[in-house]
């Protein structure tokens, strides 16, 4: 398969398209507009469409239509923008219909900046919107997984009836790395019957919707929804492993973050120190599982972050107090240098001996 | 005996909730007999508004949406664009349509989205109690406005058929009302023009529906119909503003 050099954003819309995706809509917001941008020019040639909405709440709300009408449909934005679309990605997945939404995300809060920043990590595996709601959030530490699994996003939205979000950060949408577009892996998919296209005079009408105004109806509801989220937990939780074995000091951090701690981690090694990380690919789920593995040498974890401590939230639930967990972050769109990383893996071990 | 009155084949049935003397209604139903009367039901889609309306899927008999708050429009040209060869509407209120929702209303309008918008003109918040809309007439007291509505708080009442009319991609909107038979005739000769206008391709197509709301207004249904007769019509003219043959010619 071919090797292609190209830039996260357009990589990814490019995966979209791989992955299936016909329909896109969405609203210019830096650091994403390649996204838009790329789909304007290829969407058409691949027999789909692309409409630029007035706003982000109509993207998500035409996602949110085309979806129902059982077309494979993305949006993509980013944080301020995401902040938007939060009212329509619960009703979505009230309604159970499948959507990817992409998320590059910048510096907050406000308006904040255009840098790269991963001070959505709340937003994005909490959510703004209402409700007892979740959706499976991937966040990438290149280009090439990015596109892997975009393109898979789509099977995995079919698959759950629920939206799947790509987290990235504006790094991950602006870099360029090689990227090959691998075949997909496939799900067995149920024919969408719940969707409306119609009904011929040939079946009952097909109703989309998030309303449930009996209060018993609306609990069963949530509890299907539950289970469907318990079954994401047990079965689409991923996460990556580095020198964890034998590590004192184990790392939590993705995306960006993740590739400055990796080079942290071989310098901190070459002088002795044995560090290690937990990479989460799935923010939600997070990886529990991951932690329940390290061994007894380790004697603290720390989460490196671009924000001032999100993601550290969910390491401290996972840790469960088997171990202290410090923080490092940089915030506003600065980049931690690998040498903060180091210097602050130190003075940890230095408190924990 | 000849049979010389059946229900609409384009109702579910489903009794709806609506108070006794709302013209919700009638404007449901008249939306029901041009779907059938054009053989459309089976290739419907309906987006139902968050307002009274808010359970009209269960109500009309083809397929169904049930939007977010003012939304429906942007829902329906996600549904439109995968299914071009379908009939999409929406139906809205006016808190809907006219306050939380004009962007997407606007920008629908705009774009020519070959969608009909059923618009229910009621002057006021139904669903949540009578409070004030942007619709809602000068002096008229609402749970919001209890001392009548003060243009020089809250500005004057939104004329949305004018306001789209300007609109190039707008190619059919009108008002009507449901006040007597008479009206609800030529309603429903706007609203099978307006689907026929969708079926035709021509774009956007719009029916404002001046409707009553006896139950938050404080009036018999009687007189809620006065009302919008005496009232409402002053203030949002009946009529055409805008049909596809002025798309080319009157705004070239
Ligand atoms: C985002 C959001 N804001 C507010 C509401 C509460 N709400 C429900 S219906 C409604 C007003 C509906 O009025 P209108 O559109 O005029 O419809 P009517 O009931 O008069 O037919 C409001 C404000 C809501 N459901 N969602
Ligand atoms: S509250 Fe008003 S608009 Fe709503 S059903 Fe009753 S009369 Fe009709
Ligand atoms: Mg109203």
């Amino acid at each position: 398969m071919e090797k292609v050099l190209m830039k996260g954003n357009e990589a990814i819309a490019q995966a979209a398209i791989h992955g299936g995706c016909r329909y896109f809509f969405g609203y210019p917001i830096t650091p994403q507009n390649e996204i838009p941008e790329y789909m304007s020019r290829e969407m058409p040639k691949a027999g789909g469409v692309f409409l630029q909405a007035e706003s982000e709440v109509a993207a998500i709300n035409m996602v949110y239509g085309a979806a129902g009408a059982g077309a494979r449909v993305m949006t993509s934005s980013s944080s301020p923008g995401i902040a938007l679309k939060q009212e329509g990605i619960s009703y979505i997945v009230g309604s159970e219909v499948p959507c990817v939404i992409v998320n590059i995300s910048r510096g907050g809060p406000g308006l904040g900046g255009i840098q790269p920043a991963q001070s959505d990590y709340n937003q994005s595996t909490r959510g703004g919107g209402n409700g007892d709601y979740n959706m499976i959030v991937f966040a990438p530490a290149n280009i090439q997984e990015a596109v892997d699994l975009t393109a898979e996003a789509f099977e995995i939205a079919d698959f759950y009836r629920n939206p799947v979000m790509i987290l990235g950060d504006g790094m991950i949408g602006q870099m360029m790395e090689p990227v090959v577009f691998h075949e997909t892996p496939k799900r067995e998919l149920e024919p969408k019957t719940w969707a409306t296209t119609g009904t011929g005079g040939k079946r009952a009408p097909n109703i989309i919707n998030s309303l449930h105004l009996d209060p018993a109806n609306l609990e069963k509801h949530n509890l299907h929804l539950q289970q469907k989220y318990a079954r994401m937990r047990a079965e689409e939780t991923r996460y990556e492993l580095y020198q964890a074995d034998d590590a004192e000091l184990v790392f939590v951090a993705y995306g960006t973050a993740s590739r400055i701690v990796r080079n942290a981690i071989i310098q901190l090694r070459e002088t002795g120190v044995k560090a290690g990380m937990i990479r989460p690919i799935s923010v939600w789920p997070f990886p529990q599982a991951a932690f329940d593995q390290l061994g007894s040498q380790v004697r603290a974890l720390m989460s490196v972050e671009l924000s001032c401590g999100q993601m550290v939230d969910d390491v401290r639930i996972a840790a469960a107090g088997r171990w202290p967990v410090g923080f490092y972050g940089r915030s506003g769109g600065m980049i931690p240098a690998q040498h903060e990383i180091v210097d602050a893996c130190r003075s940890m071990l230095e408190e924990v001996a | 005996m000849p049979t010389v009155f059946e229900p609409t084949k384009g109702l579910t049935g489903v009794e709806f909730h609506y108070c006794p003397g709302c013209t919700h209604g009638v404007i449901h139903r008249l939306v029901a007999e041009v779907l059938e009367e054009m053989e459309e039901l089976g290739n419907s889609i309906g987006v139902a508004p968050v307002g009274c309306a808010v359970l009209a899927y269960k109500y009309f008999n083809c397929d169904m949406h049930e939007a977010a708050h003012g939304r429906a429009p942007a829902m329906a040209t996600g549904v439109k664009r995968v299914l071009p060869d379908k009939m999409v509407f929406s139906y809205q209120g006016d808190g809907d349509l006219a306050s939380i929702g004009t962007a997407e209303i606007v920008h629908a309008a705009g774009r020519g989205e070959n969608i009909t918008v059923i618009f229910v003109n009621n002057a006021i918040y139904g669903m949540t109690g009578g409070q004030m809309a942007p619709t809602t007439m000068v002096g008229q007291r609402t749970t919001t406005s209890p001392l009548g509505r003060d243009p020089r708080q809250v500005g004057y009442p939104l004329r949305i058929s004018e306001l789209l009319a300007t609109i190039d991609g707008a190619a059919f909107v009108e008002r009507v009302s449901v006040h007597n038979p008479a009206n609800i005739r030529k309603a429903k000769k706007a609203i099978r023009n307006a689907f026929d206008c969708q079926k035709q391709r021509s774009g956007f197509s719009l029916v404002e529906v001046l409707s009553n709301c006896p139950t938050n207004w404080g009036m018999s249904p009687l007189e809620s119909l006065d009302w919008v007769k005496e009232a409402m019509i002053p203030y949002y003219p009946l009529g055409n503003f805008r049909r596809p043959e002025m798309q080319e010619s009157e705004h070239a």
